[in-house]
C-alpha cells in the first residue's frame, strides 16, 4: 500500500510539472525569435537544394538520433543506405537525403 | 605470494583471450575492407559506433562498464551492404560473498552481422545474424550513443527470444510511403543456434508500422513466435509521437507474453527558447521514463523480474559538441521483493568516418 502511494506521488508529480514546463516553454517560445534547430535542421546547404530532404530527416531521422556532427559527404551513400534498411526508408527518401546531403 | 602469481596468471589468460577474440573480429573486418578496397569505385564503407564509460549505482552496489560499440558498414555494387555491430567490455563490480575490492569481467562479442540485398523500391532481403523486429527498443534504440538512458526498459525482453539476436532471414521494406502517410513492414524467421557468437533460438515474427508526417506519429504492432521449449506468442504495440518544432518526443511500448506483460513510456525534451539547441540551455536533455511489468504466473522464462514491478527514472542528459552526450539518471524502483533506488551516470562518443579516403558521390 505504502508503495503504491509513493508511486501514485511520483506520478502526481509528474503530472503537475510536466504541463507547467511546457507552458513556460511555449511562453518563452513566443517571447523570443525562433532559433535554428540544430537536432533537426541538418548540414546547411542551399534552401533550394532539396527541402523534400530535409523534411524527410526532419520526419524521420530526427524520431530516433540527432544529426552526427560533420560527417564526411563521402560516406553519406553508404550512411544512407544502411539507414533504409534499419529504419525501413522508402528508395524515393533514400535518394532525397542523398541529394540533401550531396546537393 | 601464491595468491598474486594466481592473480597475475589469470591476468595473463583473461588478457590472451581477450586479444584472441579481439583479433578475429579485427581479421573480419580487415578482409572485408580489403575485398572491397580492391572492388570498383563505390560508395566508401563506413565506421561507426560508440564508446563509454558508464557507472551504476543499483542498491548501493556501484558497477563501471568501460564499453565500445563499433559499427561497420560496406556497401557492395549497387543493392548489397553488409553491415555488423560489436561489443566489447569490461564490467568491474564489488566482489561476491563478502570479498573486499572489485572484481572484474569482460564480453566481446558481435551484436549482428548481416547481408542486406535491395531487391526493388519496397523489398530488401536480409540475411545472417540480425537484431529481432520486435517493437522499437531492440534495433532503434540499443545502441549506445542513441538512448536516452545507460539501461534499457524493464520489459525489453518480451519478444526477443531471449538472445535478442536471430539467425535465419528477413524481408522488409517501404510498402507504401506517401506525403501524408507511410507503412513499412518487417517478417523474419530464425533457425536454432548454439554457436557462441550467434547465438538464437527457432522463432518467427514481424512488425508493421503507420506513420503520419504531418502528425508525426508513429504506431506499430508486433508478434513473435517461439518456436521451440515453451513455444510462447509474444504481441507488442508501440507509439512515438514527435510534436512539431517543439523539442518534445514520446516514446511508449507495449509488450505481452504468455507469462508477464510490461510497458514503458519515455519523454525527452530540448528547449529552443534560449539560444536555440547548440546553446549552454538548449544542450540540457530532462528525460522521463515511467515502466511496470507484470507476471502473469511464476514460470520466469522472459527476462522480466519475478515479481510485479514499478520502476520511475528521472534523468538529465547533457549534448556536448562533437557527438558527445553526458549522461546521468536517478531511478526509484518498487516491487514486493524490495525497493531501491538507481544511479546512473555516464559519458558517451559517438564516432562516424569513412574506412578509407573515398570519392564522394
Amino acid at each position: 500500500m505504502r508503495r503504491t502511494s509513493h508511486f501514485v506521488c511520483v506520478l502526481a508529480l509528474v503530472a503537475v510539472f510536466a504541463p507547467v514546463l511546457y507552458a513556460v516553454q511555449l511562453a518563452a517560445q513566443n517571447t523570443s525569435s525562433s532559433m535554428p534547430d540544430k537536432r533537426r535542421e541538418a548540414p546547411k546547404k542551399p534552401a533550394n537544394a532539396v527541402m523534400g530532404g530535409e523534411q524527410i530527416f526532419q520526419s524521420n531521422c530526427a524520431r530516433c538520433h540527432a544529426v552526427p556532427e560533420g560527417f564526411s559527404p563521402r560516406i553519406s551513400g553508404t550512411l544512407l543506405r544502411h539507414m533504409r534498411v534499419r529504419a525501413n526508408l522508402s528508395q524515393h527518401d533514400e535518394r532525397e537525403l542523398l541529394h540533401f546531403f550531396n546537393p | 605470494m601464491a595468491r598474486v602469481i594466481s592473480m597475475q596468471r589469470c591476468f595473463l589468460e583473461s588478457f590472451f583471450l581477450k586479444t584472441a577474440c579481439l583479433s578475429k573480429v579485427c581479421l573480419v573486418a580487415l578482409a572485408v575492407l580489403w575485398g572491397l578496397a580492391r572492388a570498383s569505385a563505390q560508395d566508401v564503407p563506413l565506421l561507426s559506433g560508440g564508446v563509454g564509460f558508464l557507472t551504476s549505482t543499483n542498491a548501493g552496489n556501484t558497477n563501471y562498464l568501460p564499453i565500445i560499440e563499433p559499427l561497420l558498414a560496406a556497401p557492395i555494387g549497387q543493392h548489397v551492404l553488409v553491415e555488423s555491430r560489436a561489443a566489447l567490455l569490461e564490467t568491474f563490480a564489488p566482489g561476491t560473498n563478502g570479498q573486499p575490492g572489485y572484481g572484474h569481467s569482460h564480453f566481446v562479442g558481435l551484436t549482428y552481422l548481416q547481408g542486406d540485398y535491395l531487391a526493388s523500391r519496397h523489398l530488401t532481403v536480409v540475411g545472417g545474424s540480425f537484431l529481432i523486429p520486435f517493437a522499437t527498443y531492440n534495433e532503434r534504440l540499443s545502441p549506445i550513443w542513441i538512448g536516452n538512458f545507460q539501461d534499457g526498459p524493464l520489459s525489453t525482453s518480451l519478444g526477443l527470444m531471449s538472445t535478442g539476436t536471430g539467425l535465419g532471414g528477413m524481408l522488409r521494406g517501404s510498402a507504401i510511403a506517401t506525403s501524408r502517410y507511410s507503412i513499412d513492414y518487417t517478417g523474419y524467421f530464425s533457425a536454432r543456434s548454439a554457436n557462441t557468437q550467434f547465438n538464437a533460438d527457432r522463432s518467427a515474427g514481424g512488425r508493421a508500422n503507420l506513420y503520419l508526417p504531418g502528425e508525426r506519429l508513429e504506431v506499430g504492432f508486433s508478434y513473435g513466435r517461439l518456436l521451440q521449449g515453451s513455444h510462447e506468442n509474444f504481441y507488442g504495440t508501440h507509439v512515438w509521437w514527435e510534436p512539431k518544432d517543439e523539442g518534445l518526443r514520446l516514446r511508449s511500448e507495449f509488450a505481452r507474453g504468455q507469462h508477464a506483460e510490461g510497458y514503458w513510456v519515455e519523454a525527452d525534451y530540448r528547449t529552443q527558447a534560449f539560444g536555440g539547441l547548440d546553446s549552454w540551455v538548449g544542450r540540457i536533455e530532462p528525460v522521463f521514463r515511467i515502466q511496470q511489468t507484470f507476471r502473469r504466473d511464476n514460470i520466469a522464462s522472459d527476462g522480466l523480474p519475478a515479481q510485479d514491478t514499478q520502476r520511475a527514472d528521472f534523468g538529465l542528459d547533457y549534448n556536448l559538441p562533437h557527438n558527445t552526450r553526458i549522461l546521468t539518471s536517478y531511478a526509484r524502483q518498487f516491487s514486493a521483493s524490495n525497493n531501491h533506488n538507481v544511479w546512473e551516470t555516464g559519458i558517451v562518443y559517438r564516432f562516424l568516418f569513412p574506412a578509407w579516403k573515398g570519392k564522394s558521390r
